[in-house]
């Protein structure tokens, strides 16, 4: 089953809502900021390093009948990156889970291939861990990476249809579909 | 983008940028919760000068698609959602009855509507005649006839989505929106209910059908309680704004510590803020902040006068209080259920409501649309992911039914919001003691209702699974009867104009005057009583 933008985008604009930018306005590289193209390069590596991780462990974690993986969150990533607080803690959890990848297995998390990746989340203990903001590494790994990457399939659409619910909870998926039966 | 934007970046609101007093103030309110903004908004509207005193927050509207994910995440407990703080929130429970107070309320502009399911019941005639019609409780000082164009104007006010119940009390129009359509969850309990001889009637919502008053209908999040990200369920911050726009003034963060007073009038309310205290004087005072930290602030505010505390002359501020009994039952059937689409009933019965006696309370019956679990929440627990996850999860979901009830308790004086002295909130003052009591007749009139839930569920084939009976039985969140009025002073706080006997600039606006509870969901009620409170106050100043 294919994810799809709609799955990654709320449908916010069904309620007229608007939801501003941050931090875009001093993105622009300035005369008082001579460091800043390198600054902003290490930014770049660091971004494409945190969401091809959380790709290559939604790989993992999301059921083998999900397609579009990579569009899918690195879409929901967008709004969950726009941020400070969560963003910084998501990257935290990350490097946590390459830091293990490269100590165990020589490689980048995303460059392992997806049994190992399975594996390096267990030997970590984020599949038997509650999940914690402010906890331990296996916590931290939980709620940052494997329960983010959850809470993102299964309130899309796409992900609620695998279990059988078009709209699942956290979805503005609208007043019809509690009315209908079950497909026929 | 659009999205999903984190909890964890919620930032706490700025809120007022002002917290000085007001100065001439007419009325001042002290919650702002739906009954105190429907009265703000009233007396604003008449022209008068207002201020309202919230003891919490003021909340950002954008940030509740943030608070949805606290809602679905099991990181976070319920009472966070809504940013509740420990030491701020902190009460005892002395009772022989547990009372999760923290879950039972929001604190901040909006009150406990933040958070509520939206349910919006009138009282039935009986509900007002409890002692002179079923022998049992005491009676209202006013009667259904009194509230009716209340109720009405609370409809409108609210936003309304229903349709008829045959058992309902006469009503004089439609309500503003037409109901939202059944569910298919109903469609399966309708054949069940019509063999067993049971009607099933629309549930009236506070919530948008349609768009209404510049609000969003209803778009099926499926999270209405706690958190509503649309704005299609009403809540208390539509009245507050709609206050603010007509020159009232909203002063969050400001917790009232003590109503200062002389023999018969409230002089001024000193308050705590962020940024100092302060005394807001005014000719008027509302309290409008719920059937516990309302008697909480009379009896703090004891003095020589009044030894036992504020307006307390008869002894009755923080006893009778009463909830409403959960009555439920549930299980699965061998057939899909469609639940958890949205997160409010379309579908009730009152039946068997009127039937209530001495032996009996009144009770109504429920029919679910999220009986089971969410697949979202499942999804976040357990040892598993991938294939072997999205196995338990259809396991787990599509085949579950429930019903639910309320159950109506009577007023006890052993039920009661003391003051627990032995701990301090976040301003040094004693935190209320909750001392919840059930008596007999709530806990027979359970096993009633969990009987007929029985028999509708055994013909509709459903495996039952639990049971919500006298023994496993929680409140509603409904905190009524904590200044009970009356036409007695020596027996009740306030009078049929819901002003206090002892007090004659006090009002209060709460299902803390209600005598007795019904089993109705309360906020209708006490919709319609703020803007009868409303009307007796702008008379008065």
């Amino acid at each position: 089953m294919e994810l799809t933008r709609r799955d990654a985008v709320s449908a916010l604009t069904a309620l007229g809502a608007s939801v501003a930018v941050a931090g875009c306005s001093d993105a622009a590289p300035t005369a008082q900021q001579p460091d800043r193209d390198a600054d902003v390069d290490a930014d770049v590596d660091a971004d494409t390093e945190l969401r091809e991780t959380m790709v290559a462990a939604a790989e993992v974690v999301y059921p083998d009948e999900v397609t579009g993986i990579d569009t899918f969150v690195n879409t929901f990533l967008d709004s969950r990156l726009a941020g400070d607080r969560h963003a910084a803690s998501v990257a935290d959890a990350v490097a946590a889970v390459n830091d293990r990848a490269k100590s165990w297995y020589d490689d980048r998390f995303a460059a392992l291939d997806a049994d190992t990746r399975d594996s390096v989340l267990r030997e970590m203990g984020a599949d038997t861990a509650e999940p914690h903001r402010d906890g331990s590494t296996a916590e931290e790994v939980r709620y940052y990476v494997v329960n983010e990457l959850l809470l993102a399939l299964y309130s899309s659409p796409t992900g609620g249809e695998l279990v059988g619910i078009e709209n699942p909870q956290g979805h503005a998926g609208g007043t019809d579909s509690y009315q209908r039966g079950p497909p026929t | 983008m659009s999205g999903r934007p984190p909890a964890e970046d919620i930032e706490t609101s700025a809120g007022a940028t002002d917290r000085t007093p007001v100065a001439d103030a007419d009325v001042c309110i002290v919650g702002a919760g739906p009954a105190g903004a429907l009265v703000a908004d009233r007396l604003a509207d008449a022209g008068h000068e207002v201020v309202v005193l919230e003891a919490g927050p003021r909340f950002d509207f954008d940030d509740r698609l943030a608070r949805q994910e606290k809602a679905i995440r099991p990181t976070y407990s319920r009472p966070e959602v809504w940013d509740s703080d420990p030491e701020r929130d902190a009460h005892g429970n002395s009772g022989p009855w547990f009372y999760p107070l923290n879950h039972a309320r929001a604190r901040g502009v909006g009150g406990s509507t933040l958070h509520w399911q939206g349910m919006v019941m009138r009282l039935h005639e009986g509900d007002f005649n409890s002692k002179s019609e079923r022998g049992v409780g005491t009676d209202w000082p006013i009667d259904y006839a009194d509230l009716r164009p209340y109720y009405a104007a609370a409809e409108q006010e609210l936003g309304v989505a229903g349709g008829d119940n045959p058992f309902a009390p006469p009503r004089e129009e439609p309500r503003p929106m037409p109901a939202f359509p059944p569910s298919y969850s109903d469609s399966l309990f309708a054949d069940a209910c019509d063999e067993l001889g049971i009607a099933m009637h629309p549930v009236p919502n506070a919530r948008n059908s349609e768009v209404y008053d510049g609000r969003s209908q209803c778009v099926g999040y499926g999270t209405c309680q706690p958190v509503c990200p649309s704005g299609a369920k009403y809540d208390g911050t539509v009245h507050i704004e709609s206050a603010e726009e007509k020159g009232a003034t909203v002063i969050d963060r400001a917790a009232v510590q003590r109503l200062a007073h002389d023999a018969d009038r409230i002089t001024a309310a000193t308050y705590a803020t962020p940024d100092g205290e302060y005394r807001q004087e005014a000719d008027a005072f509302v309290l409008a902040a719920g059937g516990v930290e309302i008697p909480r602030l009379l009896l703090l505010s004891e003095s020589e006068q009044y030894p036992e505390g504020l307006a307390n002359s008869s002894g009755a501020v923080g006893r009778f209080f009463m909830d409403h009994l959960f009555a439920g039952m549930g299980g699965t059937l061998d057939e899909p259920t469609r639940q958890n689409h949205v997160g409010f009933l379309t579908s009730e019965s009152h039946q068997f409501y009127d039937d209530a006696d001495a032996e009996f309370a009144p009770f109504k019956l429920e029919f679910f649309n999220y009986a089971g679990p969410s697949p979202v929440e499942m999804a976040l627990t357990g040892d598993d992911w991938g294939n072997d996850l999205l196995d338990r999860l259809r396991d787990g979901y599509g085949t579950h039914i429930a019903m639910g009830g309320l159950v109506e308790q009577l007023p006890r004086e052993d039920s009661y919001i003391g003051l627990d002295e032995s701990t301090t909130d976040n301003h040094g003052n004693p935190v209320p003691d909750v001392h919840w009591n059930v008596g007999d007749r709530a806990l027979r009139t359970i096993e009633r209702a969990n009987e007929i839930q029985r028999s509708i569920l055994d013909e509709l084939g459903v495996d039952i699974e639990w049971t919500a009976g006298p023994d496993s039985t929680g409140p509603a969140y409904h905190h009524m009867g904590t200044t009970r009025m009356g036409d007695d002073p020596a027996d009740s706080v306030v009078d049929a104009e819901c002003r206090t006997h002892d007090l004659d600039n006090c009002w209060i606006a709460s299902s803390s005057v209600f005598p007795t509870g019904g089993a109705m969901n309360p906020t209708l009620t006490i919709a319609a009583l703020a803007l009868r409170v409303a009307d007796a106050v702008d008379a008065a100043v």
